[in-house]
């Protein structure tokens, strides 16, 4: 059992109390706020949680991509216990595809459409091998090409982004991004635009390659069944903060936060009564200009103030279960544990996905 | 071409009909599209839909599944002739709809809606909502008892939108209220059926929750027939009594949702479900079905069974000749030699 | 590509036999009798007569219009009262009404004149605009990008003819640093010829440095949005490389596209310019051919402008294949 929040004093990569603010013309969007995490090498961190709340912005931050003019950003990132935030450009330019690297959703719009591939990913190459050979660089391009499944690498690699199909072309950003072997991968919904069966052998290969690179890999996701698949740990986001953090099995199987049941019983599963109304969270995200005060979740929160709690006054720590014998499971919610877990027990784990 | 849902057919394969005309049945439908490829390129055909039969009851949910480009989003927009089919024929209420002229087709529109998957592009950003939701019965002249108005706010309280909003502009609402908003529009009219063309796919899943269950309850409520098209089998199967699973612009597969979900018959249902990652399953991708590469090009699909490229059972016959689709042993229909047997798992 | 330029070329060849068949029928089937403008003001029916047979206007229309596109081609020959008929050798695009000169041979005196100027023009609206817009993409919200948004916004509402006599009225009236334009080869006088275009370049430069700036400036922060931009980053290049080697060139694509219309367009005539200068090209005939019915002149005018027109669309097209792999030549 992995036990995210104490035994990974020296992970490869510690989060500390981040927090990303950008200042727009409606205000300061407090799009991360105060969210910790780590993942160690060889490890999966599956971060989940509803569009615009913060997932994006936490990975881009580690690799220190927010302009530095437009954001705020405070807290620690430790890579390899070195802190990230504040590091020059020039500084943080050698970090980025060496030692962490990155895929994104749209593997079209994130490859440049007047390069090949190839030039691209012997790009990805020579910027942190500034000594090797162009045809150096092309050899292992191809090798890379060959190494997440695209058949006859040599005659694909002169290929065009345009000319690949949607799980081709997120097979070459991969290879794009672990052609320097990082220690970290961090993939933003790396399966969003792609079928379910081009989704399963992205995952399979994202898992293989993890295996033989032995790097720390951070899926970002909104997609819970995903995260199930291939993640250690899971961090639920909620509104730029954490909502709950633990294993996979503590926070898909014995969820104590209202905000992941909501999750939970959202899902339309292959399982289960289908005629049964499936249990939607009420209202909408809220804006991260006008965070609800409290607990961000409480005007959508089923359970919120359920003992005249402070839900809508007090913003809720993060705190370790402490009845339960959960080693690093922790989670951000007024109810007392005990109530959590009566509530789990009858309404939640009866319903949807949630066995 | 086989025509695949006789009645008696599929009354034995899926759950036992009402006698009586389907409400809308679709015969030897095809639809291609020509392109030219490469420098000195004949004119070729992109085989889109390729020749796919099947009916739908009054209040009837048939979900249409598949992989991208499989031609679900082609047949949805023949459906409700938003494109002219190449060839085939569509009967709606017993009559021939297939090339309609554009006056004819009037009634028709009233009848059958569609919603589509994004609901940003969809709704004019410059009308109002209650521009957008009285447009239907603009377009065809129709004044309610009660005047448009109050039809309208009518619909927006059905479709769980404050009916205050009326004069509120598509930006000022979220993904989840736009595609509320797009549903008033469909039902304005007190359609028969509506085509959903991926409705939920571009929402966030809480939000895609409430729209589910939105549409279910509309569904029971005016017993409205669905043509419900979607790529997350998970989706569908909260939707829709009776799915079809297209593949390269045909069906390879039709049945009930228990038929469809614990024993599919066709080796591509089969694999489809088993890509699904399931959260009840942490770690889970033991077991599963890897299909490898990519769907073919539908400018010039395999020979034989078009899934042959891909499938694990392939043997020669699948090459040479095309199965047909008939009734298998699980109880769907399928178009497969060498169907699977027994339930899924 | 060599299928896709021949097809190109093709309907280019036709667009021009149509615009240069709606522009003589539009003007030849004017009631207006260029004839009696020649005339003056004693004249008599023999005297039209005979000015209208010299022109060849006596003819039926259709004929008119089968003879004056014969001799684009092979030449023709003009019967002259009293005196013996004139071969004008092809291309002939017929005689000036007014001054009976070949109109070939006016072209040839106009047309270099056009092109000094729009060539010139060129490279520095081209050279200022762009620069300015991508550098103020790159330093948005800066002092330098809020005056250059200024510039552009000075440039693209100021007439141009007010900019022109702003600069005539300057240097030449004012501070007499430069000589009323008057112009001379390149050939015969490069320094002359830079004294003559100079302030004509900087007025026809002023207005389309602006909106090319304004322009540049939008599609370069576009295109810093891209994501393929922030992977760019993700993997470790310097910002530089990143502007200069993925985002400028996905931003220029477009602003060749109107660039090329527009010199294109300009090689026609740049009728304001050419005019507020004096400088007798393409367009100042133009201009003054239009009131004295000056068909001939006309016509001439309309295809060479039409040509320089459709021929940058052809090269456009060409050039953007170059550019984007992703556009199909077909
Ligand atoms: N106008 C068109 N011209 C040429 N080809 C087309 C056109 N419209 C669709 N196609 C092609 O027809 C095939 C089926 O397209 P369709 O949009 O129906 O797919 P779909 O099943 O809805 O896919 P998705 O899940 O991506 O929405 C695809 O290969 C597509 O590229
Ligand atoms: N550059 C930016 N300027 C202002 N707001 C931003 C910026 N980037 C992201 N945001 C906002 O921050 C919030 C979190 O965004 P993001 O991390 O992308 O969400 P997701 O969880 O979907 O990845 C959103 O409200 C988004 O609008
Ligand atoms: S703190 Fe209150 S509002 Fe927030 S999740 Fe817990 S119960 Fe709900
Ligand atoms: S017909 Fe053959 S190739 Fe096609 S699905 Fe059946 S077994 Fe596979
Ligand atoms: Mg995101
Ligand atoms: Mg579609």
């Amino acid at each position: 059992m992995t036990t995210p929040q104490t035994a990974h004093g020296g992970a490869y990569l510690q989060v500390r109390d981040l927090r990303v603010q950008f200042s727009t013309e409606d205000g300061v969007v407090r799009a991360v706020d105060g969210v910790s995490f780590s993942v160690d090498r060889g490890q999966t961190l599956g971060i989940v949680g509803e569009s615009g709340s913060g997932k994006s912005v936490s990975s881009l931050a580690v690799l220190g991509l927010h302009d530095p003019k437009k954001s705020r950003i405070s807290g620690e990132i430790l890579v390899n216990g070195r802190n990230v935030v504040g590091l020059d450009d020039n500084e943080l330019r050698k970090l980025r595809g060496r030692d962490v690297a990155m895929i994104f959703q749209d593997p079209l719009s994130s490859l440049h459409p007047y390069y090949t591939i190839g030039k691209q990913i012997v790009a990805a190459y020579r910027i942190h091998h500034p000594n090797a050979s162009k045809s150096l660089a092309r050899k292992h391009a191809i090798d890379m090409l060959g190494r997440v499944g695209i058949p006859q690498p040599a005659k694909r690699i002169d290929g065009y982004p345009h000319e690949f199909s949607g799980g081709m072309r997120q097979r070459a950003m991969i290879a794009m991004a672990l052609v320097n072997d990082p220690d970290l991968l961090i993939a933003d919904e790396p399966t969003t635009a792609l079928d379910v069966t081009v989704q399963a052998q992205i995952l399979d290969l994202i898992e293989d390659l993890q295996r033989d690179f032995n790097a720390a890999v951070i899926l970002i996701t909104h997609d819970l069944g995903v995260v199930s698949q291939i993640a250690d740990d899971v961090l639920v986001m909620y509104a730029g903060r954490v909502a709950e953090y633990g294993s996979a099995e503590q926070v898909l199987r014995q969820a104590q936060h209202p905000y992941t049941w909501g999750l939970l019983a959202s899902v339309p599963s292959l399982h289960g009564d289908a005629d049964e109304d499936l249990k939607p969270i009420k209202g909408n995200p809220p804006s991260l200009i006008n965070v609800p005060p409290g607990c961000a979740f409480h005007p959508r929160c089923r359970y919120a103030m359920l003992n005249g709690g402070p839900c809508d006054i007090e913003v809720p720590q993060l705190l370790p279960l402490l009845a339960t014998h959960e080693p690093g499971h922790t989670v951000a919610c007024h109810l007392p544990e005990r109530q959590r877990k009566s509530i789990y027990e009858q309404d939640i784990a009866a319903v949807g996905v949630a066995i | 071409m086989t025509n695949l849902v006789v009645p008696q057919q599929a009354a034995a394969a899926t759950r036992t009909r009402p006698p009586g005309e389907p409400l809308l049945k679709v015969e030897g439908l095809v639809k291609h599209f020509p392109v030219r490829s490469g420098l000195f390129g004949a004119k070729q055909h992109v085989r889109a839909v390729d020749g796919i039969d099947f009916t739908v009851d009054p209040g009837e949910t048939l979900g249409v599944v598949g992989e991208s480009g499989c031609g679900k989003t082609t047949t949805g927009r023949m459906l409700v002739r938003l494109l002219e089919p190449t060839s085939g024929k569509i009967t709606f209420e017993g009559r021939d709809i297939t090339h309609m002229n554009r006056s004819s087709l009037r009634p028709l529109r009233q009848d059958m809606q569609i919603i589509f998957q994004d609901p940003y592009s969809s709704l004019n950003p410059r009308h109002t909502v209650g521009r957008i939701v009285a447009m239907p019965l603009s377009v065809n002249g129709i004044e309610p008892a009660g005047g448009v108005k109050k039809r309208v706010q009518e619909l927006l309280e059905i479709v769980g939108l404050n009916p205050e909003h009326y004069n509120r502009y598509p930006h000022e609402f979220s993904g989840g209220q736009r595609q509320r908003i797009g549903v008033a529009r469909a039902l304005a009219l007190k359609p028969k059926m509506i085509v959903a063309d991926e409705p939920v796919s571009a929402l966030d899943v809480s939000i895609q929750a409430q729209v589910i269950n939105l549409l279910r309850d509309l569904q029971r409520e005016f017993n409205l027939a669905f043509v419900f098209i979607a790529h997350d089998l998970a989706v569908v199967r909260h939707f829709c009594e009776r799915i079809a699973v297209m593949y390269l612009g045909k069906i390879v597969e039709v049945g009930s949702r228990q038929q469809i979900y614990e024993q599919p018959s066709h080796p591509y249902t089969k694999a489809l479900l088993s890509a699904v990652p399931d959260v009840t399953k942490l770690g889970a991708s033991l077991g599963r079905i890897r299909l490898e590469g990519d769907v073919p090009t539908p400018i010039n699909p395999p020979s034989g069974c078009r899934f042959r490229t891909r499938c694990w059972k392939a043997q020669d016959l699948c090459a040479q000749v095309e199965p047909p689709l008939d009734p298998k042993p699980n109880g769907s229909i399928a178009a497969c030699h060498f169907p699977e047997v027994g339930p899924l798992r | 590509m060599l299928r896709f330029i021949l097809k190109r070329s093709l309907i280019a060849i036709l667009t021009l036999w149509a615009i240069s068949s709606v522009t003589f029928f539009v003007f030849f089937a004017l009631p207006a009798n260029p004839a009696e403008t020649m005339c003056g003001k004693n004249c008599d029916v023999r005297t039209i007569a005979a000015i209208q047979k010299n022109l060849g206007m006596d003819k039926p229309l259709p004929k008119q219009y089968l003879d004056y596109h014969a001799g684009l081609f092979v030449g023709r020959d003009f019967e002259r009262q009293g005196r013996e008929a004139q071969h004008c050798p092809a291309p002939c695009l017929a005689y000036s009404f007014r001054t009976n000169e070949p109109v070939t041979s006016i072209i040839g005196r106009a047309w270099p004149v056009t092109a000094s100027i729009v060539v010139g023009g060129a490279v520095i609206w081209l050279t200022v605009g762009i620069s300015l817009g991508m550098f103020s993409a790159l330093r948005r919200g800066t002092v330098f990008d809020k005056t250059a948004i200024a510039f552009s916004l000075v440039g693209a509402s100021m007439p141009i003819y007010v900019f022109a006599i702003l600069l005539l009225a300057t240097f030449v009236f004012g501070l007499h640093l430069l000589p009323y334009p008057h112009f001379v080869g390149l050939l015969e006088d490069p320094v002359g010829w830079v004294k003559a275009l100079i302030l004509p370049w900087f007025a026809l430069a002023f207005i389309f440095a602006a909106q090319y700036a304004r322009l540049s400036r939008s599609q370069m922060l576009e295109t810093l949005s891209e994501d393929y931009i922030r992977t760019a980053r993700a993997i470790g290049l310097s910002k530089r490389t990143v502007h200069l080697k993925h985002a400028f060139r996905a931003a220029i694509t477009p602003i060749v596209t109107i660039a090329g219309i527009d010199i294109g367009g300009a090689l026609g005539g740049a009728v304001i310019t050419e005019t507020i200068f004096g400088l007798q090209g393409m367009g100042w005939y133009a201009v003054r051919a239009i009131p004295n019915l000056n068909f001939p002149v006309i016509m001439a005018t309309v295809l060479v402008a039409a040509f320089f027109l459709v021929a940058a669309n052809v090269i456009v097209d060409c050039l953007y294949a170059v550019i984007d792999p992703r556009v199909k030549l077909n």
